[in-house]
């Protein structure tokens, strides 16, 4: 691999019977690697993540189009005709060009946004629980102006109900003095206070007229988190049973900040993205995105083929559409505040078709 | 999004329903004239302008009528401007 400049090995310049392709890391840096060094990165990368998820490897069918997708120089590319999926959008509307009204409609107009979301810049439930008002008048004032279904979005965030942003004893602080109990039982108190407000942002906004709401970054603060969300969902169904409901996840692999809570008689602490699908299906929503966290030390390469690896089961054997989380730190585009076009359209490109995804 | 239906039957759905075939969703050209036609909605700009044709909410209204889909807005909407009328 070359970062820079011409490889070496031990102070003699290597003459390279294979051309370097330009390609990036994790971290965003532009490499230039050889053919047979971005296939030994897909094999690895599939090898550690079959391994780690304990689910098959990819075919060697799949990691022969992943090599054609990663191994061109080309600074787009882009799935077949015909095969186009849906993008939904988090992070869309927030004054980033003018007022959030008007940067929906960019979204929609210019963008070619499929679904548009809403959201406040705090982004959590609780702290938009105090302006609901104003945030369900932005949402009706929306709805009349765009064609594209909006969504509103926020993330559970159970952490904000411990001390010092909420009322409860702060298990992060526990859980290191070997508190455990103390921990847990903190968690569990926090759970129904992040349900009820998740249910009144979430029934505000539909009776705004919201075509649906997307729980992003759910399980960020662990398993008493995911279960908040699936909570919240359930009862989100039973009182709007027309809305849409979106589940994105924070991470590939649910945290055990508590380690025993279970939903549906299923311990949470451990899930990877197909039994956490699963569970997001069987409490009402209507999409699932899951998430693969990018390693910045690995390739590109080696990132899109340990996501594929460990999302394919849960796309498989999906029941609701699947929109995998392709952005920045996830789902093989760089953790960078820029992400290139080059990684992100063939990480899309990938996760389509490899995966089937629904959307992205 | 609303019906957790997947990609491949949320596509021949929309298709049978507006008489083209699933790629053709994603063609600009053929799309253009299939939303005029429907009152879908499209791109406005200053160059382009079809200020005669449906736009937001009230495309909203023709999608929900054509797809045979509930929309929240559109429902609300009627609702809270003519009591009684389209509740689509």
């Amino acid at each position: 691999m070359t970062r820079c400049g011409a490889r070496k090995a031990g102070g003699r310049q290597w003459m390279d019977r294979e051309n370097r392709i330009p390609t990036r890391m994790g971290d965003g840096e532009m490499v230039h690697m050889t053919r047979s060094e971005i296939r030994a990165d897909l094999e690895a990368g599939t090898a550690a993540a079959a391994r780690r998820a304990k689910v098959p490897p990819l075919t060697e069918e799949e990691l022969e189009h992943l090599l054609d997708i990663y191994g061109s120089p080309a600074r787009f590319t882009g799935v077949d005709i015909g095969t186009e999926v849906v993008l939904s959008y988090d992070g869309s509307g927030m004054k980033t060009i003018a007022s959030r009204r008007q940067d929906l409609q960019i979204y929609e107009q210019w963008f070619g946004a499929d679904t548009i979301e809403l959201h406040h810049v705090d982004y959590s439930f609780k702290p938009v629980k105090a302006i609901v008002p104003f945030e369900a008048q932005e949402m009706h004032e929306v709805l009349l102006r765009v064609v594209a279904p909006v969504q509103y979005g926020a993330q559970p965030n159970l952490g904000l109900y411990s001390r010092p942003d909420g009322p409860v004893p702060n298990w992060a602080e526990l859980l290191p003095l070997g508190r455990i109990a103390e921990a847990r039982a903190a968690q569990e108190e926090a759970i129904p206070m992040a349900v009820k407000d998740m249910v009144y942002v979430c029934e505000s906004m539909y009776e705004a007229g919201a075509d649906g709401v997307d729980f992003d970054t759910s399980a960020a603060a662990g398993d008493a988190d995911f279960l908040a969300t699936l909570q919240a969902v359930e009862e989100v169904r039973r009182r709007c049973p027309e809305m849409g409901i979106e589940v994105g996840m924070s991470g590939e692999f649910v945290l055990g900040m508590h380690g025993e809570v279970e939903h549906d008689g299923v311990r949470l602490a451990g899930l990877w993205p197909r039994e956490q699908m699963k569970l997001v299906a069987r409490a009402g929503a209507t999409i699932f995105g899951p998430v693969v966290n990018v390693n910045a030390g690995k390739s590109c390469a080696w990132n899109i083929a340990r996501a594929c690896t460990i999302v394919k089961p849960c796309a498989e054997e999906a029941t609701i559409p699947i929109h995998m989380n392709v952005g920045m730190g996830v789902g093989a585009v760089c953790m960078t505040k820029y992400p290139p076009v080059d990684a992100v359209s063939r990480a899309s490109r990938a996760c389509v078709d490899i995966l089937k995804v629904d959307g992205l | 999004m609303t019906r957790g239906m997947r990609l491949p039957q949320a596509k021949a759905h929309v298709a049978d329903k507006l008489g083209v075939s699933p790629p053709d969703l994603s063609d600009p050209v053929i799309m253009n004239e299939v939303r005029e036609k429907l009152g879908f909605g499209r791109i406005t700009t200053f160059e382009i302008s079809h200020p005669t044709q449906p736009v937001a909410i009230e495309a909203k209204f023709n999608i929900a009528d054509v797809l045979g889909v509930p929309v929240n807005s559109v429902r609300r909407f009627a609702a809270r401007t003519a009591k009684g009328g389209s509740s689509t």
